[in-house]
């Protein structure tokens, strides 16, 4: 630890984390990394993504078709509600530019898809996935000379006078006091903590998944809500998907969601419906079944299909729990036998006639049924019959910290810390304060992390 | 395989990943036919979410590997010697050679033990193997390698291609050998493939080019010499400039130092992408590649000093070793590989029609 203090310490490992080390490194300020995780795990919740959500005027390489600034706005407000204007125009503008800054410290994307209908018109797709893109990123800060710890949670924060001056690790039971002229706070939510959780959600939260890394434990976010830092959001606002009960604990991951919602209904552990499974694709629905389920008994719930609709959906990586009847279907995931055959038997009797399109908003409804199955409504009548059962699987917490559009942490005053500055999820809550868009949350990190970046490397002792 | 094809991140790596993708469930069959289309270039392993150590354990480049040699033996042909590709390793491979040397050294003490000791410094080969020993010994290996080879991939290529597989076209076998010849997919998604985490180097690729060009090349030579002795009754030794040691020259350089870079890149490369259980068979034909090339080219330079006589007759045990071996060793990869490459176009072709 010779080069103490540290122009920049970067508390957390992800996306964000490496955006603010490499632009700070590259402005020539000396930068440590602090990741919680062990090497192997590196990379928080970035390791788990897919892409970024890119405005662009016009075909490029990686994007396909053109995604204007307003149109971006306007999906980003559908979901989220209310937002930060001023923040959330920054990051859009400043997309533009993410994909060819990534490029340069060695990220590789897709190349553009040729159709314009699905996510490759929005999103720039990285090659391999989220964790080649910290590879890339933590390859570049090797070459750069950005010192990254592992294995390094930091469990204090040092202030004087509202100014940061260092951190407190605890790596294997040594603690270490890393010193630093700015910090960028890049640790994540706290959605690995369910004991904060439990705060929010009371009992449920014991039955939650943790899609991602059990690293986002909040520590840090913790550490400057008690210091008197502007909250941002509510912590009961996450994204929460319905996943497959039989998931990991933790870094579950993208294949323990389940795509056969639309298809089928979804039933709770009283065999009763709760919801309609085909209010809309299930793209843009699925965000909402976690929440969902959360309020369900035992948090729990099964999404049954029969052998009409088998191979119309991304395929699970659990098997179906299978059975020739609906009352042995019943057996096999413990609901009781005579409600679920009534569900099933009322919905029979409630479906209409139409013309079955699993790809299109197709008009195969339900009447008199409650609630209502609008869409892709089918009799459940062709064995063998098929169960997966869900749970409520929680990908990010919006709770956060306040900032300002240099990314510097608002304290309750109302006046910005001067050197400390915040990036990524857990300042995304400025942006997103409910639903999410695919890939929005890598360009917040990856333009917040620039920002902070830039602006922590300011405090550089040059 | 289910968790790769539920998440699918990996899928413009190379055609592994949408060759998966248009399954929905995986026969012995088609694991093989994934195992031998995947080159190794290591890339999914680095950027797998799920690879060691998290709990699910994913590691493809070596899971692919252990189903390839699973697919070696499956369709070997006579079937009880498939349990060669488990033992052949660097001491088989070179008591292999010695026997053979061996064997070659008591029959000519045998039967010609003059022209063994005589110290010829006339280059003459025939005198010391005559020419229809040569054609009659290699003729009836080289046809027995040729009959198991053949026999071996019309077995693989039956299991591969059920009924209703899409029609095998011209088009397709010639991308298929374009693309086996490039290696494309090698480094499919970028300029080389991995050796390690974000390290990318361009040597295993340029070193199996010398190795598959240089097998060539030395082929080309004895074909050509074949014809030069058959059809216009000029006889061995040639020239240095004729063009039978001339590509035979070139060829053997190839084969010295493309054995030689790989086994050197395979030293070199994490352990992860392997399967620890292959390394003798992998090595071995690389060694006994070597060993023909570097005997071959002390052959051609020494052919006119008194040691001739020997040196033919280890260089020749050596090919006999190095012919045995190809039908049960690591040379079949490229049969095997070249028919899942046909395989994958056909698919693809009738996946862009529909």
């Amino acid at each position: 630890m010779s080069a103490q203090p540290y122009d920049v310490v970067v508390v957390g490992g992800g996306n964000a984390a490496l955006s603010a080390a490499l632009t700070a490194r590259a402005s020539g300020a000396s930068v440590v990394v602090l990741e919680s995780a062990p090497r192997h795990f590196r990379g928080g919740n970035s390791r788990h993504t897919r892409n970024l959500r890119v405005a662009h005027d016009a075909p490029t390489d990686v994007l396909a078709g053109a995604y204007g600034e307003d149109e971006f706005w306007s999906d980003l407000l559908r979901v989220s509600g209310s937002t930060n204007e001023t923040l959330a125009r920054l990051v859009i503008g400043q997309s533009k530019g993410c994909p060819d800054w990534m490029r340069r410290y060695g990220v590789r994307f897709q190349g553009a898809p040729r159709g314009t209908l699905h996510l490759g018109r929005t999103n720039a797709f990285f090659l391999g996935g989220g964790k080649a893109l910290m590879n890339s990123y933590y390859a570049a800060a090797d070459r750069m000379g950005v010192e990254v710890l592992y294995d390094a949670q930091v469990e204090q924060m040092e202030m004087e006078g509202g100014r940061f001056t260092a951190a407190v690790t605890r790596a294997r039971d040594q603690a270490r006091v890393v010193r630093g002229r700015a910090v960028v706070l890049a640790s994540g939510g706290f959605e690995s903590n369910i004991a904060w959780l439990r705060e929010a959600w009371g009992p449920a939260a014991d039955n939650f998944i943790i899609r991602g890394t059990p690293f986002n434990t909040g520590r840090v976010l913790r550490l400057m809500l008690d210091a008197g830092a502007q909250p941002v959001g509510d912590a009961k606002a996450c994204h929460a998907v319905a996943v497959d009960a039989r998931a990991p604990r933790f870094d579950g991951g993208i294949v323990t969601r389940l795509d056969s919602v639309p298809l089928g209904i979804v039933v709770n552990a009283l065999g009763q419906r709760f919801s309609d499974e085909g209010e809309d694709f299930w793209p843009r629905r699925y965000a909402i079944w976690g929440s969902l389920i959360a309020q369900q008994p035992g948090q729990i719930a099964y999404s049954i299909i029969d052998s009409k609709v088998v191979g119309r959906f991304m395929p699970s990586v659990f098997p179906p729990l299978v059975a020739a009847s609906i009352r042995e279907l019943a057996g096999a995931i413990g609901v009781p036998a005579e409600a679920l055959d009534a569900t099933i038997d009322t919905l029979n009797r409630a479906v209409r006639p139409g013309t079955f399109d699993h790809q299109a908003l197709d008009d195969c409804r339900t009447e008199g049924l409650n609630p209502p199955k609008t869409h892709w409504a089918q009799a459940i009548d062709t064995p063998p019959f098929r169960a997966y059962p869900l749970r409520p699987g929680i990908t990010f917490t919006y709770l956060g910290l306040t900032v300002n559009e240099r990314a510097q942490v608002m304290m309750s005053d109302g006046a910005p810390a001067e050197n400390i500055y915040a990036a990524g999820e857990i300042m995304a809550g400025n942006i997103l304060r409910r639903g999410y868009v695919a890939g929005v949350g890598m360009t917040i990190g990856t333009v917040f992390g620039r920002i902070a970046g830039e602006g922590a490397a300011g405090h550089a002792d040059v | 395989m289910t968790v790769c094809n539920s998440c699918r991140y990996c899928e413009q790596y190379c055609p592994v990943f949408p060759a998966m993708e248009r399954r929905l469930t995986f026969s012995d069959a088609d694991l093989a036919y994934l195992a031998n289309l995947c080159h190794n270039c290591g890339e999914c392993l680095y950027a797998c979410q799920y690879a060691p150590p998290h709990e699910f354990g994913i590691d493809v480049p070596r899971t692919l590997a252990e189903l390839r040699l699973l697919s070696y033996e499956e369709d070997c042909w006579p079937r009880p010697l498939a349990q060669a590709f488990r033992r052949q390793g660097r001491s088989t491979a070179i008591a292999l050679a010695l026997g053979f040397t061996a064997i070659l050294f008591a029959a000519s003490a045998l039967l010609n033990p003059a022209a063994l000791l005589s110290g010829r410094s006339d280059a003459d080969f025939y005198a010391v193997v005559p020419h229809g020993v040569m054609v009659g010994l290699f003729g009836a290996v080289g046809g027995f390698v040729l009959l198991a080879l053949g026999w071996s991939v019309r077995g693989f290529w039956r299991r591969l291609s059920p009924e209703g597989s899409p029609p095998l076209t011209a088009r397709a076998v010639g991308r298929a050998v374009g693309d086996a010849l490039t290696l494309r997919h090698l480094h499919a998604s970028g300029p080389d493939c991995v050796s390690a985490e974000e390290v990318r180097s361009p040597w295993r690729r340029w070193s199996h080019h010398a190795t598959l060009g240089g097998f060539f090349l030395c082929f080309a030579s004895t074909s050509v010499a074949a014809i030069y002795h058959g059809v216009f009754g000029w006889e061995a030794p040639h020239a240095y400039t004729s063009l039978p040691v001339v590509l035979g020259t070139a060829g053997g350089l190839g084969l010295v130092a493309g054995p030689a870079g790989q086994w050197w890149q395979r030293r070199r490369r994490d352990p992860a992408l392997a399967d620890p259980a292959q390394q003798g068979l992998d090595e071995s034909l690389l060694l006994l590649l070597w060993l023909t090339s570097v005997t071959g080219l002390l052959l051609l330079v020494l052919r006119t000093q008194p040691i001739m006589g020997p040196l033919l007759l280890i260089h020749l045990g050596v090919v006999l070793a190095l012919f045995v071996t190809l039908p049960y060793g690591k040379f079949v990869h490229g049969l095997y590989r070249l028919a899942a490459l046909v395989k994958d176009a056909a698919e693809r072709a009738a996946s862009d029609s529909v």
